[in-house]
């Protein structure tokens, strides 16, 4: 679980994040959503440390990430899995190379372990003949199935996922959303999502937080997200025709 | 940034590898353009210094002196070192701020691996080969400088090994291999700094490689004038 208590974080006079506090739980897909410069991914990155938030407190399983020494904080990173927006593979690797990274900076694992490991989480994520291909060889799709494979394979007990379905085709962007959330509740992992995407609302919106201009607008799951009359959530999740007509069918049932 | 490069060590086992990947990208894959500009460049030296020979009472020896003399006390540390700083400079920048546009750098660093560790230390220890590829284009600049003389016309070869052994002074070697080891971090750590830490976009990745090549090839020509300074004199 992931406690977030008022948190603010400003760039010069400018602040982007105001007096947040929310709670990610174990288990469950939670979701960040808004429009752009609404906050999500300074709040993401504030998550994961690469932000320093001024006021607020972020703690993880009751760790106050602020109050831990440099080497805690190392500690619990390799806790913490990332699936980044454009899959940050290392492209000197292999796909192979790539998932056994955090298992050879972290483990005393030996070869065959490390390569029976990351067999068994490439075939978790569907992909079994690409082991030795490098990054550039294989589709953006598929990118994002390694970059899934690498996140969990050390056995996380946080993801985190910036966009996952930026530049993806719809049913590869629904199979990345549907794998995310079955290894959430397979591995029993904290699993924040930051997203624009409302087809993955829709689908895997367990817990959603709405942000706009650095609040916390709204929050709640997919299906409040049908029945709520707050404004802004209205405005932005229902600003297509096509999503205006899958709420008023919601509703009528 | 030093101090991050030296703390949180990556496992050596994973290091290793990493070193000798720096040896082969920075030190190997250089051989080649430093034996070729070495040879030719020692034997230009020779033919200039031959050339300007007029004088019969001046001895035709001084053709290998004046070409030991350039190549070792500045043609192969320095001006191959500026020549690095184009060549392994800009691979250090672009390959590091490559991997800081397109998220790489943060990867390494969510997943708790001190990525100026992971990153940069190799890059230094494999710089520590670098007066190894100067020591190569010491001896292949004189080479080349023999070759031009002898099939040249413009000495015999005799003239020219009496020159390179005339007044040799050893501590020459020593001079120009401290110069070569300075440098060789130069090398490594300007350039890494900037590709580090770049932000933008591809565009920018290309102005960090000039502007990283700018400043390394002036702290090598500024440190090779102190260094000149307090060792020759």
């Amino acid at each position: 679980m992931i406690e977030i208590k008022n948190i603010e974080k400003s760039f010069g006079d400018a602040k982007i994040l105001k007096g947040i506090s929310t709670v990610f739980e174990t288990g469950k897909t939670n979701l960040i959503i808004g429009q752009s410069g609404s906050g999500k991914t300074v709040l993401l990155k504030s998550l994961l440390g690469i932000h320093t938030p001024e006021v607020g407190t972020i703690s993880f399983d009751g760790r106050i990430y602020s109050e831990l020494s440099s080497e805690e904080k190392r500690e619990l990173r390799t806790e913490i899995g990332m699936l980044f927006q454009g899959g940050a593979l290392f492209d000197s690797m292999t796909v192979s190379e790539n998932v056994g990274f955090p298992l050879r900076m972290f483990t005393n694992d030996d070869k065959h372990k490390i390569q029976d490991r990351v067999d068994f989480v490439l075939k978790r994520v569907a992909l079994v003949d690409a082991h030795h291909k490098l990054p550039s060889e294989i589709s953006g799709g598929m990118q994002k199935r390694v970059a899934i494979a690498r996140a969990i394979v050390n056995k996380p007990k946080y993801l985190f996922c910036d966009e996952p379905n930026s530049g993806l085709d719809p049913n590869t962007a629904t199979l990345i959303d549907n794998l995310i959330k079955e290894i959430t509740e397979e591995y029993d992992i904290t699993t924040v999502i930051n997203t624009h995407d409302m087809n993955s609302v829709m689908e895997i919106g367990e817990n959603i937080l709405f942000l706009k201009n650095g609040i916390k607008a709204w929050e709640g799951t997919k299906e409040d997200i049908f029945r709520t009359d707050n404004e802004a959530v209205v405005d932005f999740v229902y600003s297509s025709n096509l999503f205006k007509k899958v709420r008023e069918a919601y509703l009528r049932e | 940034m030093w101090k991050e490069i030296f703390s949180k060590q990556t496992k050596w086992s994973v290091m290793k590898g990493l070193i000798f990947k720096e040896i082969d990208d920075l030190i190997i894959d250089s051989l080649g353009i430093v034996a070729f500009i070495s040879f030719f460049v020692g034997g230009v030296v020779a033919i200039q210094t031959a050339l300007n020979l007029n004088n019969p009472l001046i001895p035709k020896n001084l053709i290998g002196f004046a070409t030991r003399e350039s190549v070792i006390l500045e043609f192969a540390p320095t001006f191959i070192s500026v020549i690095m700083a184009g060549k392994m400079g800009s691979f250090i920048t672009s390959s590091i701020g490559s991997m800081r546009v397109t998220e790489q750098i943060d990867a390494l660093e969510v997943m708790g691996v001190n990525s100026l560790n992971y990153l940069v230390f190799p890059k230094l220890v494999a710089v520590l080969l670098y007066p190894f590829v100067i020591g190569i284009s010491m001896f292949l600049g004189i080479f080349g400088g023999y070759i031009a003389t002898v099939y040249g016309g413009f000495g015999t070869s005799t003239d020219f090994i009496e020159g390179v052994q005339v007044n040799f002074i050893p501590f020459h070697v020593t001079y120009a291999f401290i110069k070569t080891f300075i440098f060789g971090i130069l090398l490594a750590s300007i350039p890494s700094f900037h590709g580090y830490y770049m932000k933008g976009g591809a565009l920018e990745v290309g102005k960090a490689s000039t502007v990283a090549f700018v400043w390394t090839s002036v702290m090598i020509i500024l440190m090779n004038y102190i260094l000149t300074q307090l060792l020759l004199t």
